[in-house]
């Protein structure tokens, strides 16, 4: 019995001590018409080296892919003392920390994390993690309807060009409280939200404005602009960031004259492995005005009965095993690991260090659509600032000639068409540091290929 | 020991330069968008980095360190392997956005994963994509209202949920739009159900229920409650907390649940972190199989696929940006291939097992059982308000005694309903010496309680830090380190 350490004196001794026949005993509250005996459709048991061959053998199928697709999640080189640390078992299978006593090393880690996102995003105070960015935007979006008190409308603008399934999300997980959310539209000269795109708002009660930096076209945002009208019209901002472009750009605690008032985003950038998907970690900080309506885990440094400094979890009067159906968040379980890798990571990277791969990735990026624009057929959408994507327009379909990429063993980005038609035959490229200057050269040499292989549409 | 914050390791222009790439071009980009100071980030070597983080890891109980029957959070053992093999090349590096075309290996897992799920819950169909319980409990109560209202039925926005429910079920019912009517939980630790035919009505939306419960016993009129809230046009959400305590021996959808969430990572042994991550996958009957969040994955003609809002029009939607926590659902995945079918039976067998004996032996050595006439599931609840009263001695202070003999404290004061409770749950990957070793030190404890109470009100002594000023937390908040609030 795989993990299970009972011997046949153990259960006959334990049983005993219960008072009881067998263990089918300690089963009879449950309705004899309920049980069941047999789980049809699982397996036998295999042992840990078969798994091993049958996930390398999984894992094998899909390998080997050049990535050029960002998105929202992106390759990064991760240093080796991350994960090794990170899986350490006492990171690894500890759990929330109730007693603080006996959690010292994450609390502190969380403390030391909370420090760092705090002067990243140049804001006062960080919680503890939230799923991914996609469901911060969405608790952004419900905290932003908590703190702002003098607004009554519970309208949230939105532009498009934050990434289209983050505003899906958004809807979906706060979408039922009865706030609107309202579209605000791009212009497709330079993939940037223009300040006139908001005269539909002028003069009316917003509750919060979003402002994603870098938005999800790669191109920058004129923040300042973006968040001064916000405040002028009595909204909050919450700016959605990638926290490794914040190495180089300004954070958004200076954005215009007073500064965001949330941000979130993704922090899968640092340090955490692409992974399909998740586990990622969303991250969230804000002014020290607005902390009570912050949902999630949030760590402080105390004194313990000596006066000797120590962590504990604070200001839990917010949270839903507190407070049960007035909690600011229904979040309990986080994504813990990922934040001590990102600790680690920041720790290990420091702000030259980070700063010098965000000017890598943004290095590579201009180098990969300088070289793909060289083939007939490709040119480049905007002419606006961008970080580490940009946007590339075909003379054809996007879909075909991403296939045609891919059975040359590139994964050569994100197709646009279907969130963004008006751009026409248009996709998103991603070259972070990890690309090298042979990797950029083989998919202009595939990309030109495989043009010449497909018929102009 | 104590260990001094990253940032006090710091020196100005140190880092790790391994780790930093070479920059070949100049920045393009206006001066104006430029971060004019550097952040607060540590500038320290790397093997300074390495040696606090280790360090700062020792300060932690952990399962792989220390017993740690923290009740309701199934504190198993996490097998190396599932780690191990979350992160081979190929899976831990693969795109979310990577074509069909090179993502069978990961798709076939995971729809192998859906499958299985299916067998154990006798749910109909599955989707992976919540990130944790909570989340899950959010798909759930969400698909519930949206199949009211695509019938019409849109004034039904009522959520039942016992006294004794965790507090993300209240929460999460919130967060959906929904009001929430509590139910009482009977002498024995049953729904009240007098309460229950009383509180059901044209307004309910559906039930929250947690079996076992919360507090550690089997709802043994579970049939009757699907029945009532049925017949009144609710639905029944399984809160998947204390699927361990069942599994392989009586399943949610047998019982007449709608929709169940399952916390993968506890039942399945993916490692908790430090508080995550988690995953909260769905399994749903029928009835709200179209409103499943999306993506889903489906298997046509031995290829894989995901399904979409193209597949499911009538789907709540997405709940993260790709598909979930996705390596927590590979973790899972192989410690289900590990235990398999006659594996997955015994989770619960020992995991009962071993909670009876630890409540049997700790009711003969005279601690007192919150529901003594009752069969402890996976888990059971002491209370200590006798102690409490004669002694002034608290359950926190019998969990911080805990802490000091190398125990990780259960879970104190929840449920709520029960005075000065200590919630148990040992699982069954605890062998009968570290049970035994357990109910040593609670004996001892209670002996100490007894013959030297202010000292033992004063534990812990042997951690790292001793009782933390909670109240001061609040009142000075300090949550973040800054350069000049170094003291």
């Amino acid at each position: 019995m795989a993990f299970i350490p009972h011997t046949q004196g153990d259960i006959s001794e334990m049983l005993a001590a219960i008072g009881a026949a067998s263990i089918n005993e300690l089963f009879d509250e449950i309705p004899e018409s309920l049980r069941v005996d047999d789980l049809p459709g699982i397996p036998e048991a295999i042992g840990e080296m078969e798994i091993t061959r049958l996930m390398q053998a999984r894992a094998a199928q899909d390998r080997g892919a050049l990535c050029f697709i960002g998105a929202g999640a992106y390759e990064h080189h991760v240093p080796a003392a991350v994960w090794e640390i990170t899986t350490r078992g006492e990171y690894y299978s500890a759990y929330t920390p109730y007693q603080a006593e006996a959690s010292q090393g994450t609390l502190q880690l969380i403390y030391e994390y909370q420090s760092m996102m705090a002067s990243l995003t140049g804001l006062d105070v960080s919680n503890a993690s939230l799923y991914d960015g996609a469901s911060a935007v969405a608790e952004a979006a419900l905290m932003a309807v908590r703190a702002n008190r003098r607004s009554k409308s519970r309208r949230i603008l939105v532009p498009r060009t934050l990434s289209p399934v983050y505003t899906r999300v958004t809807s979906a997980i706060a979408g039922t409280q009865g706030i609107s959310f309202e579209r605000v539209d791009f212009d497709v000269a330079t993939g940037t939200t223009p300040l006139a795109a908001l005269s539909e708002w002028e003069g009316e009660d917003i509750t919060a404005l979003v402002i994603p930096q870098p938005g999800f076209l790669g191109c920058l945002e004129d923040v300042d602009a973006l968040t001064d009208w916000a405040h002028a019209h009595g909204a909050l901002v919450i700016a959605v960031v990638n926290p490794l472009s914040l190495a180089l750009l300004r954070p958004p605690g200076e954005w215009g004259q007073a500064g965001a008032d949330i941000a979130c985003g993704e922090g899968q950038p640092l340090g955490v492995p692409l992974s399909s998907g998740g586990p990622y970690f969303g991250f969230m900080t804000t002014r020290m005005a607005h902390v009570r309506q912050m949902p999630g885990r949030i760590v402080g440094r105390t004194e313990d009965l000596d006066g000797k400094p120590g962590f504990t979890l604070t200001l839990q009067a917010r949270e839903q095993h507190i407070r049960r159906s007035k909690a600011t968040s229904n979040i309990c379980t986080n994504q813990g690991l990922m934040v001590t890798a990102a600790t680690i990571y920041m720790s290990l990277l420091g702000a030259e260090g980070l700063a010098r791969v965000a000017a890598a990735s943004h290095a590579n990026t201009r180098q990969l659509a300088d070289a793909l624009c060289t083939v007939p057929g490709v040119d480049r959408a905007f002419a606006t600032p961008c970080f580490h994507e940009t946007v590339l327009k075909l003379d054809r379909p996007v879909a075909p000639v991403l296939k045609g990429l891919a059975e040359h063993d590139i994964l050569g980005g994100f197709d646009l068409s279907a969130d963004y038609p008006e751009l026409g035959h248009a996709m998103l490229v991603c070259a972070t540091e990890t690309k090298t200057a042979e990797d950029i050269a083989s998919y202009g040499r595939a990309l030109s290929t495989v043009l010449k292989q497909l018929k102009v549409a | 020991m104590t260990e001094p914050l990253i940032f006090e390791h710091s020196r100005a222009g140190r880092y790790a330069r391994a780790q930093a790439p070479n920059v070949r071009a100049e920045l393009d980009l206006p001066p104006s968008l430029l971060r004019k100071s550097a952040p607060n980030l540590p500038e320290v070597s790397e093997l300074q980095a390495v040696r606090h983080y280790t360090r700062l890891s020792q300060l932690n109980f952990s399962i792989d360190t220390h017993f740690y029957p923290l009740g309701s959070c199934t504190m198993k053992y996490n097998p190396r392997a599932c780690n191990k093999l979350a992160m081979l090349p190929g899976l831990v590096d693969r795109h979310p956005l990577a074509p069909a075309s090179h993502s069978q290996g990961f798709l076939q897992c995971m729809f192998e994963l859906q499958e299985m799920l299916k067998s154990v819950t006798g749910m109909k169909a599955v989707s992976l994509t919540p990130m944790a319980g909570a989340q899950g409990e959010l798909a759930g109560v969400l698909m519930i209202r949206a199949y009211h209202h695509a019938r019409g039925d849109h004034h039904r926005n009522e959520i039942l949920v016992p006294d004794a429910a965790h507090g993300t079920n209240p929460a999460t019912a919130t967060m959906c739009g929904m009001s929430v009517v509590e139910l009482p939980t009977d002498a024995d630790g049953d729904v009240d159900i007098a309460a229950l035919e009383k509180a059901v009505g044209p307004n309910t939306a559906g039930i929250m229920l947690t079996n076992p419960s919360t507090v550690g016993v089997f709802e043994r009129k579970i049939e009757r409650i699907a029945k009532i809230v049925h017949a009144a046009g609710g639905l029944l959400y399984y809160d998947g907390a204390n699927l361990n305590a069942i599994l392989g021996k009586v399943r949610p959808g047998d019982m007449g649940f709608d929709v169940i969430h399952m916390n993968l990572h506890k039942i399945f042994a993916r490692g908790r972190g430090g508080r995550g991550p988690g995953s909260g996958a769905v399994g749903v009957g029928e009835r709200l199989k179209p409103f499943m969040p999306i993506p889903v994955v489906a298997q046509e003609e031995g290829k894989y696929r995901w399904l979409d809002e193209r597949d499911l029009p009538q789907s709540i939607g997405r709940l993260s940006a790709f598909m979930g926590n996705a390596g927590v659902l590979l973790r899972a995945y192989v410690y289900m291939r590990m235990l398999g079918h006659d594996g997955m039976k015994r989770v619960a067998e020992f995991a009962t097992l071993n909670a009876n004996y630890l409540a049997a032996r700790l009711k003969a050595a005279g601690f007192q059982l919150a529901y003594p006439g009752r069969r402890a599931s996976h888990e059971f609840i002491i209370t200590l308000k006798r102690l409490a009263r004669d002694r002034g001695v608290t359950a926190m202070d019998v969990a911080k005694a805990l802490l000091d003999y190398g125990y990780h404290a259960p879970t104190t004061y929840f449920p709520l309903l029960v005075p000065e409770c200590l919630l148990i749950e040992p699982t069954e990957t605890e062998s009968k010496e570290a049970l035994d070793g357990f109910i040593d030190a609670m004996c001892d404890i209670m002996e100490r309680a007894v013959r030297d109470t202010e000292q033992l009100k004063g534990a812990p002594y042997t951690l790292p830090v001793r009782r933390l000023d909670d109240v001061r937390a609040a009142r000075k908040l300090d949550v973040a380190w800054r350069p000049d609030s170094a003291a």
